[in-house]
This record gives C-alpha cells, sequence and structure tokens, in this order.
C-alpha cells in the first residue's frame, strides 16, 4: 500500500487554443511512496508545471486522474501544499502573517490560538527566519522569501509537498544552503516531495528518484532514475562519490543526448550553468475581464 | 601625527561636511520653493496684461490686485455677517433672560439668525455636497467595482451599462435628478434641502464610473500565483476578498477614488448652478446674474477657491492612500 501513496495514472491534458487544443501531456504513469522525493526534470515547456499543477489540483487533467492515499484529487487543498517558483507571498502581509494564513485555514478548528503561535514560530525557526517575522517581504532578500515560502507549506503538515523550481531564481550560493536546510527538514520530518528542478546537480542531491520527461508536445516519462546515495548527504562529499557522478552522468545524457531540447540544440550549455527558466506560460483557468483600455477613465 | 593636528583636521571636516549639506539644503530650496513662485510670478504678470486689454460690459476684465480687493472684500463681508448675527443672538439672550426674570415659567424661544449666507458658508455647503455625493458613489462603487472584477459574468452583465453612462455630462442628469427627489422626497420636516440632494446625487451619478472602473481592473489583475495561493488554501469567499482582492486592488481603487472626487468637484459647481445649492457654484450664478463691476472680481475670486480646494482635496487623498497603502516603497503622486 506505501509503494502507491501518491500515484497518477494515465494522465495526459488537452489545452484548449484558438485552433487545435495542445495536447501538452500523455500518459504520465508514476507511483510515489510515503516519504519520497521525487524530482522531475526536463527542457523548458515539456510539461513539468503542468504535471505539479495537476497533483495540486489546480489544473484537471483531461484523462487519466492522480490518487492520493487512495482518494482521487479533483480539486486543490491544503494536503497538497505548493511551493511556488516566485514565493506568491502576500506582499502586505508580514511574513508571520502569511505563515499565520496558512495555518489558520488548516488549524482553525484543531488548534488554539496559543499553540497555532507557537506552530508559526516553530515552522519559521525551520527555515531560520524566526529573526523577521515582522518585516513585509519587500523588505526580505529572495532567499529569505522563498524560505518563507517553503515554511508556510511546511506549516500546512501537507501530506505532498510540491515545489515548482523553489530555487530557481536564487544565486547559486543561497540556492546550495537553501538545499542543505530542504534536506535536513524532509530528513527530519520525512515529507513526500514532488520537485521540478532544471539544476542536475539540485535534483541529484536531493532526490530519491529523478524522472526525467521527455519533450513536449505530448511529452511524457522517459527514464526514472533511482538514487541510491546513503542520507544524510554531503555535498562536498558527494562531488568526489564516483556514484553521485554516475547518476548526472546518466541525467546529463538523457536530457542532452536522447531528448536534446530541439529549441536548444545549438547551445551547448552545461549542465550546471542551465539557464534560467523560460518565462512561464499563465495559466489558462478562470480568464479574467480586463477593460484596461478604460483603466484611466 | 598629533593631538591638535587631528582635531584640526576634524573641525575642518565637519566645516566641509555642513557646507556641502548647507549646497544641497539651498539646491533643494531652489528647486521646491523658488521654481513654483517663478512660475507663479510670471503667470501673474501675463494675467495682469491680458485683463488690461479686455473690456467686457461690465467693465475691466479683473486682474490679480482686483481679485485680490474682492477676496478681502468677501473676508470683510463674512465678519461683518458674523457680528450681525452676535449681536442677533445676544439682543435675544437678554431679553429672553429679562422675560425669565419677570415670570420663570415663561416660554422662551431661541430664533436661529437667518441673514444672508456669506462666502465661506458657500465653501463649507460645497464642500460638505461634493462629501456627500462622494461618500454615496463610493459605497456603491467600491463593492460593484469587487463583483465585476471577480465574477466575469458580472462583468459582462453590467459593463455595458457602465459604459453607456459614464460618458453622460452632469447637466444631462441634473433634470432627471430634480425630478426624482422632488417626487420621492416628501416630508413636512426635511433633513435635506432638496437642491442639496439634487446636487449630490448629481455629484454620486458623475463621480462613480471612476471608481467602478478602477476598482475592476484592480480586481481582475490580481497576481495568479495569489489566486492559487488562495485556492490551495481553500479560503473562504470573505477571507478571500479581505485577505487577497482588496488588498491588491487598493492602489487602483485610489486612483479611481482621487479621479472620482476631482470629477465630484468639478460636477458639483455645474449642479449647484442648476440646482441652486446655495454653495460655490450659486455663489458664481448668482454674481454672474447680478452683473455689477465687482461681479467678475468675485467670481474670479471662486474660480481660484475652487482650484485650491480641489487641490487640496486631492492632497487630502493622496495622504490617505500613503497612510493605507501597504508598499511604503510604492512612489506615489
Ligand atoms: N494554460 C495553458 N494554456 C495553454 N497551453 C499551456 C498552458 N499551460 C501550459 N501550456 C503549454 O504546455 C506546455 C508545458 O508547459 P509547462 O508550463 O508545464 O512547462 P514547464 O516544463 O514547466 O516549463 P518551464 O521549465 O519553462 O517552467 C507548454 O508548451 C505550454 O505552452
Ligand atoms: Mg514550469
Amino acid at each position: 500500500m506505501n509503494k502507491n501513496y501518491l500515484e497518477l495514472s494515465q494522465v495526459g491534458i488537452e489545452f484548449p487554443t484558438d485552433g487545435e487544443p495542445f495536447r501538452a501531456l500523455q500518459n504520465i504513469n508514476l507511483s510515489i511512496q510515503k516519504g519520497e522525493f521525487i524530482s522531475l526534470i526536463g527542457h523548458s515547456g515539456c510539461g513539468k508545471s503542468t504535471v505539479l499543477n495537476i497533483i495540486a489540483g489546480l489544473y484537471r487533467a483531461s484523462e487519466g486522474g492522480v490518487i492520493l492515499e487512495g482518494r482521487e484529487v479533483n480539486e486543490p487543498g491544503p494536503d497538497r501544499a505548493v511551493v511556488f517558483q516566485n514565493h506568491a507571498l502576500l506582499p502586505w502581509l508580514t511574513v508571520y502573517e502569511n505563515v499565520e494564513l496558512a495555518v489558520k485555514s488548516v488549524f482553525k478548528k484543531t488548534k488554539s490560538k496559543a499553540e497555532m503561535r507557537d506552530w508559526i514560530a516553530h515552522n519559521l525557526s525551520l527555515v531560520h527566519m524566526d529573526h523577521a517575522l515582522h518585516k513585509r517581504p519587500g523588505e526580505i532578500s529572495g532567499g529569505m522569501k522563498q524560505r518563507v515560502g517553503i515554511a508556510r507549506c511546511l506549516a500546512m503538515q501537507p501530506k505532498v509537498l510540491l515545489m515548482d523550481e523553489p530555487f530557481g531564481a536564487l544565486d547559486a550560493l543561497t540556492r546550495a544552503h537553501l538545499q542543505d536546510s530542504l534536506m535536513e527538514i524532509q530528513n527530519r520530518l520525512g515529507n513526500t516531495v514532488v520537485m521540478i528542478t532544471h539544476d542536475v546537480d539540485e535534483a541529484v542531491l536531493l532526490s530519491d528518484r529523478i524522472v526525467m520527461m521527455t519533450n513536449g508536445p505530448a511529452a511524457s516519462i522517459g527514464e526514472i532514475l533511482e538514487i541510491d546515495l546513503a542520507r544524510p548527504r554531503d555535498r562536498l562529499a558527494l562531488a568526489e562519490d564516483p556514484a553521485f557522478n554516475a547518476c548526472r552522468q546518466q541525467v546529463l545524457r538523457f536530457l542532452y543526448e536522447k531528448h536534446r531540447n530541439p529549441a536548444a540544440q545549438a547551445a551547448e550549455v552545461p549542465a550546471s550553468e542551465t539557464p534560467p527558466t523560460e518565462p512561464q506560460v499563465a495559466p489558462a483557468s478562470v480568464p479574467k475581464a480586463k477593460p484596461t483600455s478604460s483603466a484611466a477613465a | 601625527m598629533n593631538a591638535p593636528k587631528i582635531r584640526s583636521d576634524i573641525s575642518q571636516r565637519l566645516q566641509q561636511l555642513s557646507l556641502a549639506s548647507l549646497l544641497k539644503g539651498l539646491r533643494r530650496t531652489v528647486k521646491n520653493l523658488v521654481l513654483p513662485l517663478t512660475g507663479i510670478v510670471i503667470f501673474l504678470f501675463i494675467w495682469q496684461i491680458a485683463a488690461s486689454s479686455i473690456v467686457t460690459s461690465l467693465g475691466q476684465f479683473p486682474g490679480p490686485s482686483d481679485v485680490w480687493q474682492q477676496s478681502k472684500t468677501l473676508v470683510a463681508e463674512h465678519r461683518q455677517e458674523r457680528q450681525k448675527a452676535d449681536a442677533f443672538y445676544t439682543r435675544q439672550e437678554v431679553r429672553n433672560a429679562k422675560k425669565l426674570a419677570k415670570n420663570p415659567q415663561a416660554d422662551v424661544k431661541v430664533r436661529p439668525y437667518t441673514g444672508k449666507a456669506t462666502y465661506f458658508d458657500q465653501i463649507f455647503t460645497s464642500l460638505y455636497t461634493v462629501m456627500f455625493g462622494f461618500l454615496v458613489a463610493t459605497f456603491i462603487a467600491i463593492p460593484l467595482g469587487i463583483l465585476c472584477g471577480l465574477s466575469e459574468n458580472a462583468y459582462r452583465a453590467i459593463n455595458p451599462i457602465i459604459q453607456t453612462f459614464k460618458p453622460v455630462s452632469p447637466l444631462a442628469w441634473l433634470p432627471l435628478v430634480t425630478m426624482v427627489v422632488s417626487a420621492l422626497y416628501v416630508s413636512d420636516d426635511p433633513m435635506f434641502e432638496k437642491a442639496f440632494l439634487t446636487s449630490g446625487f448629481t455629484v454620486a451619478l458623475c463621480c462613480l464610473w471612476p471608481t467602478v472602473v478602477n476598482t475592476i481592473v484592480g480586481v481582475a489583475s490580481i497576481n495568479r500565483d495569489l489566486i492559487d495561493v488562495s485556492r490551495v488554501l481553500r479560503l473562504s469567499s470573505p477571507v478571500y476578498i479581505k485577505t487577497i482582492v482588496i488588498p491588491s486592488a487598493t492602489p487602483l481603487i485610489f486612483t479611481g477614488l482621487r479621479l472620482s472626487l476631482a470629477t465630484g468637484w468639478m460636477v458639483l459647481i455645474a449642479a449647484e448652478m442648476l440646482a441652486q445649492n446655495p454653495g460655490l457654484g450659486k455663489f458664481i450664478w448668482d454674481e454672474f446674474q447680478n452683473g455689477s463691476s465687482s461681479s467678475l472680481g468675485r467670481i474670479m475670486v471662486a474660480v481660484i477657491t475652487i482650484g485650491i480646494i480641489g487641490f487640496i482635496l486631492d492632497q487630502l487623498m493622496l495622504a490617505l492612500q500613503k497612510r493605507m497603502s501597504w508598499d511604503k516603497q510604492a512612489v506615489l503622486r
């Protein structure tokens, strides 16, 4: 039973467009164990975010479905917390209030006020943010914002933690630091994590399995690589570990030999210097009316 | 280096420092004070020259000095009127006191003074009329804008109406509003003057739209990520509106409110002229009808007053916006 804590079966999705519908994903099958750390890797635009959004319930799959602990996922909910690429903190709330909003909506009935206060503080200290509780997102650095975003999700005690390139917008040092924090937290709490990344080193360092996606349209899972490295892992020691390097090689080979991104064929970029993500396509659900022409009336 | 040398070094540095900051301060004064003043002086000069070459049927077009004279007259008239009122009340008091002294059971009344409204009374009337209209409009516009911004169906249903009524001039509304107020607001002891209500509602009808439109845009352009956060957290609608919708729409709501208040203030003057609400609009109208040699000067005083009050109202809204804004770094002007 444990084997299929979270299960994607035959997941596919089509996006409506002006012309023919655009098929982004097809035949995605994946079983994830409780406590497992999964990385999704693949070229830009292949459909990683779409997979994550389907697990989160933010998108509905056109075929197939997602089952979490025996129940089908068909709407977003706090049991599948999402760490967004651009932190998605509410800029008008302080760090504390941002986490509080999540805690209140999850534990309104089960925790007392004092318990909630302790729980918020506890989660912020997990990500080492207890020194800036009353600052607004605009007053803290990018790495700190991302940490608050992670704390907000941890505080919801989700069944699955979904992370869409959580460290994509950060510099290498900050990123390494946050990777270490994340590893430590995951070791301690045993969260089930699905993380999207562009960074091969990051994927190998953090994951139990790396899911490599083929290029879109109609992307699916190309290979799955088990990373059999002992935990806790240490980045310095691993840098010289042949097993670590073998895993890296395998992912690189998949990305740059078997499934070269047609758009990026000219550029021979080493994986560790993967260029930053291309701008994401805005999700299509609930398009909003925008009478911009009369904005300044 | 010995100690005295260091000390003199330091004092020298201090002097340089204070000199530099003095220069900086000077430059700021020039920028913030001298330039605007220069502009005003040049304007007054051109005005004086232009005025002296225009002769109307009511005499010379007023230049700055005539206007200054008239404004002093208006202040003096106001003082006089107040003194009269005071005198009126003291006389009554004395009389009533006498009455009571003779017969403690006497039924004493204090009659209100019914002198003519002074210029400052009229300014005050205009201000609270515009505030009334503006508040009525705000209480309708913000909820309506939030509704249309959140629900595309509501937007589709209401947008044509908004677009149709938005360009309508206050003068077109006024007869209708007048008739409706006369028909519906019938009471023996009216709390408000009909002219006040007519002007107020006309102002409200005209200053509704900027706030509605800007609120819709503000609400509709909430960051997608924040919407996703609210879906993941399954926020209830009231919590969603309170914690996400309103804060993210606040800057545009305020843009709308400022435009609305400015529109309202402009519309008010026209409305008061026609509805005979005893404010600045009526003042101008009466002076125009009067047609004395001082009329044009007095009207010009009103024009400048209207401008300055409009400016102050906008600055007050800006101050309010700054207080309410969560983003203290944002440059608001
Ligand atoms: N709402 C949408 N409507 C139409 N097409 C979409 C929508 N969302 C995604 N797509 C398309 O689906 C494909 C996959 O998009 P997705 O955002 O999942 O890619 P990604 O792998 O996350 O890319 P990146 O690494 O750049 O973030 C893209 O070709 C994109 O154009
Ligand atoms: Mg993506």
